[in-house]
């Protein structure tokens, strides 16, 4: 087989870097391998429209089939690769066969993390990451009338919220001393916490959980609690994080220390080998030390490093400057950030969380770094608009209802999009 | 099933027959229509599927709602009065021959 580009992963990521590649004018074979079967689709809908009866599977393509054929890409779905060879510059796969490369780019993703305790591996105890996992629940939620859900981060809500309102009786289960601790700051996670209350969810925060026990008929009944309370339910969805894949490159000998370590195009230290996606740990300069390498769990952190990493394969490197921006769906509110927050930072309130729409802006050094808007996406969209500017704001003008946020981008200390 | 034109940056048009309940925006990704990024998904949350309806379909279409109407006001091309969403315009026998314009660029 002819080398050229070679994608390990056909998430965001690896279909962004395939495009991309093409787009800037690489026009060596480009090859994506996926290991599901189901062709590249988009997940963020997997906890939200999809289990809400809203979405299809079908709906969920990212490229039809014809695009491939167009763009000269071959998708290979359930193929898994087994080992790099970075010296001969080709890859071994689960069935022996063995592909050459001129560049590869890992875009392995990351798996759910695993639950430990005593019962975790019960009929009846759920993950989501894929599509799969996403038609199992859904299939439950059409048997289970109560669901124990452990982890209130954005998975774990977001799958609370579709299946109590699907009216299932539904329990969350958050280790942390509030829902969404690692990524909000307390306002939003109060203003969370509220509404999951008000839709019917009982929250038990600060609370681990010990073991999950079976029924009579094998499959998971309840969960137990640290101190010994014991919820009954009839199954349970884990959503504690995900675990980056890169023992591959670990294998491979390429530096790895939870996730893929890569510069801001995407480069290993293996000049031909590059990482993209939840996979990759990369250095951002919105981040709280620019020469930290993070890694982002988000769409468009996969996109904008697969889009990196394109460039240095298309030969003009171009880094990833991006504002990182995540979102959450959740008991019919639309919870959108913008760049990267630290406890630190001082907090000034737009709006009315009483109302369900506010903007909740970080400062740092008095300039915007990070906003948590909640039913204001113009506000987001132009939040990423100020951080990327790096401009000045005082908490008083953001915080004036009557204040346009706007002219702040017009002020001289202002910088244009890099 | 209606039809559905898509007017293209390069100034052709793809016409495609479009089953009824489905979004113009997954319509057009399930039929390699270019030009529509849909980043989120179809979540209405990333405004990268932006349209431009033509004028004489507008007033057949529900009017955007709150989150909507907030997120074309950050399109990257420049918002018409045919401004909208793709991802929350579902396909209805009404809407035979409609005519959408992908805008210059999404990001």
């Amino acid at each position: 087989m002819t080398a050229g580009l070679l994608i390990i992963g056909a998430s965001y990521a690896g279909m962004q870097v395939a495009d991309a590649a093409r787009a800037k004018g690489y026009a060596g074979p480009i090859t994506l391998l996926g290991d599901e079967a189901a062709a590249p689709y988009q997940r963020p809908p997997l906890s939200k429209g999809l289990l809400l009866g809203k979405q299809t599977p079908e709906g969920l393509t990212i490229r039809a089939p014809a695009y491939f054929d167009e763009q000269r890409i071959t998708l290979r779905l359930q193929v898994r690769a087994e080992s790099i060879d970075r010296a001969a510059r080709r890859i071994t796969l689960h069935n022996g066969e063995v592909l050459a490369y001129e560049w590869l780019v890992l875009a392995t993703g990351a798996r759910s993390r695993p639950l430990a305790v005593p019962g975790a591996d019960l009929p009846g105890v759920y993950g989501l990451r894929s599509l799969d996992d996403a038609l199992a629940i859904d299939a439950m939620a059409r048997s289970a009338r109560r669901v124990c859900v452990i982890g209130g981060g954005f998975i774990g809500l977001e799958t609370a919220s579709a299946l109590r309102t699907r009216g299932l009786e539904v329990e969350v289960i958050e280790a942390g001393p509030r829902l969404l601790g690692r990524v909000v700051p307390p306002e939003i996670s109060d203003y969370f916490a509220r509404l999951h209350a008000e839709q019917g969810v009982q929250l038990h925060c600060g609370v681990g959980v010990e073991a999950l026990q079976a029924g009579a008929d094998g499959r998971v009944a309840a969960v137990v609690l640290a101190g010994g309370l014991t919820l009954a339910c009839d199954a349970v969805v884990v959503g504690i994080g995900v675990l980056a894949n890169d023992e591959l490159a670990q294998a491979a000998g390429l530096p790895c220390d939870q996730g893929v370590l890569v510069d801001a195009c995407g480069r290993t230290p293996d000049s031909r080998v590059l990482a993209a996606g939840d996979c990759a740990r990369f250095p951002n300069p919105h981040g709280a030390d620019p020469a930290q390498p993070l890694r982002l769990e988000s769409i468009q952190a996969a996109n904008d490093l697969a889009r990196a990493a394109a460039s240095v394969i298309a030969g003009r490197p171009e880094p990833c400057k991006a504002v990182p921006w995540f979102w959450s769906d959740q008991c019919a509110s639309k919870l959108q950030i913008a760049g990267l927050g630290l406890p630190g930072d001082l907090r000034v309130l737009r709006g009315s969380p009483d109302e369900g729409r506010f903007s909740l802006f970080l400062l740092r050094s008095g300039r915007v770094v990070c906003v948590h808007s909640v039913n204001r996406p113009a506000e987001h969209l132009l939040a990423r608009k100020l951080i990327e500017s790096r401009v000045q704001a005082s908490a008083a003008a953001l915080a004036d209802p009557d204040f346009a946020l706007k002219t702040l981008l017009d002020q001289p200390g202002a910088v244009g999009p890099a | 099933m209606p039809a559905i034109h898509y007017l293209l940056q390069d100034g052709s048009t793809r016409t495609i027959d479009a089953p009824i309940g489905r979004s113009v925006m997954e319509v057009a990704i399930l039929n390699n229509v270019r030009g529509i990024d849909a980043e989120c998904g179809g979540c209405c949350s990333c405004a990268t599927c932006h349209v431009y309806v033509d004028e004489a379909f507008l007033a057949r279409l529900p009017a955007p709602d709150e989150m909507e109407e907030e997120l074309l006001d950050g399109v990257a091309s420049e918002r018409r009065s045919g401004s909208r969403l793709s991802c929350q315009i579902v396909i209805d026998a009404a809407l035979d021959g409609l005519t959408v314009q992908v805008p210059a660029s999404q990001s």
